[in-house]
């Protein structure tokens, strides 16, 4: 499980001039505390075991590595999906769960605490708690609630209470800030089970390591199914846990072109967008100096996407290094192009993706047309059934609307 | 002007000094200069003038509602420096309460300039630990201003002696562990809290988070060198809605009490 030194982060979790720790003195500690334990039990053959055996008897990895074929003819270029939407609960996030629950064990805490944008991070932690026997509270902005209803059930079922937060935008933001004034108040017992590769060191770092098992993997499949590495290796990016899972493994490749893919709403030429590389200043948010989409007092600005995971004004610092020094690209796909990948997928490959993971597949389908021949490998991080309700608002479906029905028993030849 | 000279008078007189709070711009740009100015008159020895955020994860409900209110109503970082001007002409040492990313926005060395410029005495950084505040130190250095780091109950002795030691004016030591809110009873970690405090530095050290009334004032002022109160404030502006002066008033009489409360101990 190295990391190349030079990928970073230094003593003080800074990724070149992005990441850091500004929070409140009163975390400063419990974040100390953590590096410790996470350091020391990434250094301890016995949880690196149990985690590992954890990921695969529960959460089913290693994901596949699926050749897609009927897309790769429609395209041009080779296009592999790492399955992440195969896991357990439905995406990556469930690997950087049981990594961090299995650390509040050791950590001898009893409850965890996180913030869901989709759902999908809040039902993976709920999985995890459920599972290693922690009390659970989610954190989730009432926006967030109501597009992904299904989710907050799913939470419920499996133990968790589900809070949903009325303040500032009311989206994965504010149940950030409401999760870490709750973790001010509750740290000696409880974990905050960050759900993306930002915020405050150690948490890029962290999850990046408990998700780097999608690139790990992700590199020997595609090696051993193709006999090469891909060309280009893609992800979408809201904070980013996904897409640094999997570019970690890429970083010392130089060969390999590496692409994020950020939500670019309405597109990114309007105010309704999360492409906060793209479009968005150096500033600090949730503890990490990194790239913000700020106003000119440096006020966070609300950010858009038709998916709740990628609708979020910051990004993971080593995102942000990443950019800055070129070794990763970053560019938008908005929501139409997104949603349009979603049902392309569907209807091409009988695979129904998350949104946020439409957003990195459009991406890849655009790179594909310049890169005849080349090989692609796309994460899928997820699949798409919570988001069923925006699709059939998105495109209409849901009403069976057959020219001529069937079973009518007025109809002689029913 | 450095706090230290609002220290030196309430030492001089056997007391704690008592720091009142309110965000610019709430309720708006004028009416929370009136409101400071009022607090000034009947008796806080410091003002800490909030600069409104729009992710304040320090914040309890009740200040995060004036926030949002000042930040609806328009409010900049410009309108905070104006702010700061006025209440500073009073002859009270002033001193900002900010999140870092707006300073980081605005220019750390330019918010300094600015900052001495309308007679600010310093910063007061809730999000902001001295391990990554070189720029700041470098700036407030220069321009002669007081750097108010926190502690916390969590802090280890290691950490308050080096956060201690970049802090000029007073040590800010947060009470409990948790945001910003008046609480019905006072703090138990508080009095450790200090007593650690004090042996790592001769700075004063001030007490802040949940104090709302003269009697728990007079509670903090016993062991501490300063009683900051916030949300009590703001909650008493809140109360009296678009009654101004009705405000104004309330805002008074909470000054009076915590007045008389730091002078009973």
């Amino acid at each position: 499980m190295s990391n190349s030194a030079d990928n970073g982060p230094d003593e003080l979790g800074r990724f070149g001039q992005f990441g850091g720790r500004y929070m409140p003195e009163a975390l400063i500690t419990a974040l100390d505390e953590l590096t410790e334990a996470w350091q020391g039990a990434m250094a301890d053959d016995a949880f690196v075991a149990e985690f590992n055996r954890l990921l695969v008897e529960y959460a089913g990895v290693p994901s596949l590595l699926y050749d897609a074929t009927k897309l790769s003819e429609q395209y041009g270029a080779r296009i592999l999906l790492k399955r992440e939407d195969l896991n357990h609960t439905g995406a990556h996030k469930i690997r950087n769960v049981l990594g961090q629950a299995l650390l509040t064990k050791r950590m001898g805490k009893t409850r965890l605490i996180a913030e869901t944008g989709a759902g999908q991070h809040g039902v993976a932690t709920a999985t995890a708690a459920a599972y290693l026997g922690l009390d659970c509270t989610v954190y989730m902005g009432e926006v967030d609630t109501e597009r992904q209803a299904l989710n907050v059930a799913r939470m419920q079922l499996l133990g968790a209470e589900v809070i949903p937060v009325l303040s500032g935008s009311r989206t994965l933001k504010d149940a950030i800030n409401e999760a870490i004034r709750d973790w001010v108040a509750s740290v000696d017992h409880t974990a905050y089970c960050f759900g993306t590769a930002a915020g405050p060191h150690p948490f890029p770092a962290m999850v990046r390591d408990f998700c780097r098992g999608i690139g790990d993997e992700a590199r020997a499949q595609c090696l051993s199914l193709t006999g090469a590495l891909p060309d280009v290796v893609t992800a979408c990016v809201g904070g980013g846990s996904n897409a640094i899972g999997l570019f970690t493994a890429f970083l010392d490749d130089p060969d390999v072109r590496i692409v994020g893919f950020e939500a670019g709403g309405d597109g990114v030429d309007t105010a309704r967008h999360a492409a906060t590389i793209w479009a968005g200043d150096v500033g600090v948010l949730h503890g990490a100096r990194t790239y913000v989409l700020q106003d000119e007092d440096g006020q966070t600005i609300e950010s858009h996407s038709i998916s709740a995971g990628l609708d979020y004004p910051g990004v993971g610092p080593q995102h942000a290094h990443l950019a800055a020094t070129g070794r990763a690209e970053y560019h938008p796909v908005t929501d139409a192009e997104a949603m349009e990948a979603m049902a392309l997928l569907a209807r091409t490959e009988g695979i129904i993706p998350a949104i946020e993971s439409a957003h990195a597949l459009a991406g890849s389908l655009r790179l594909a047309k310049e890169l005849p021949g080349k090989t692609i490998l796309v994460n899928l991080s997820g699949r798409g059934d919570k988001d069923m309700g925006t699709a059939i608002e998105w495109f209409g479906l849901g009403k069976a609307t057959a020219a001529e029905p069937v079973g009518n028993p007025d109809r002689s030849d029913a | 002007m450095s706090t230290a000279r609002a220290f030196e008078k309430t030492r001089a007189e056997g007391r704690a000094a008592l720091v009142g709070y309110l965000p610019a711009g709430f309720p708006d740009v004028p009416g929370a200069i009136d409101a400071l100015k009022a607090m000034v008159d009947a008796g806080c020895d410091i003002i800490e003038v909030g600069l409104p955020y729009s992710d304040p994860v320090m914040d309890g409900p009740t200040i995060q509602a004036a926030a949002l209110q000042a930040l609806q109503g328009g409010v900049r970082t410009t309108d905070v420096l104006r702010t700061v001007e006025a209440v500073a002409a009073t002859g009270v040492p002033t001193v900002v309460m900010t999140y870092w990313n707006p300073i980081d926005r605005y220019g750390v060395e330019r918010f300094a300039t600015d900052l001495a410029n309308a007679g600010g005495a310093g910063l007061i950084t809730p999000d902001l630990i001295p391990d990554e505040g070189a720029d700041w130190i470098a700036a407030a250095d220069a321009h002669d201003l007081d750097k108010i780091f926190l502690v916390a109950p969590s802090s280890t002795d290691v950490r308050i002696a080096m956060t201690t030691a970049a802090c000029r004016g007073f040590v800010y030591a947060t009470a409990v562990m948790g945001v910003t809110g008046a609480r019905t009873t006072t703090s138990q970690l508080a009095g450790p809290l200090v007593a650690r405090t004090r042996a790592a530095t001769d700075l004063p050290v001030g007490v802040g988070l949940g104090v709302s009334n003269g009697e728990q004032a007079a509670e903090v002022a016993a062991y501490a060198d300063a009683v900051i109160v916030g949300s009590a404030f703001v909650r008493a502006l809140l109360d009296a809605g678009t009654d101004r002066a009705a405000g104004l008033k309330a805002l008074g009489e909470l000054t009076r009490d915590l007045a008389e409360g730091v002078r009973r101990a």
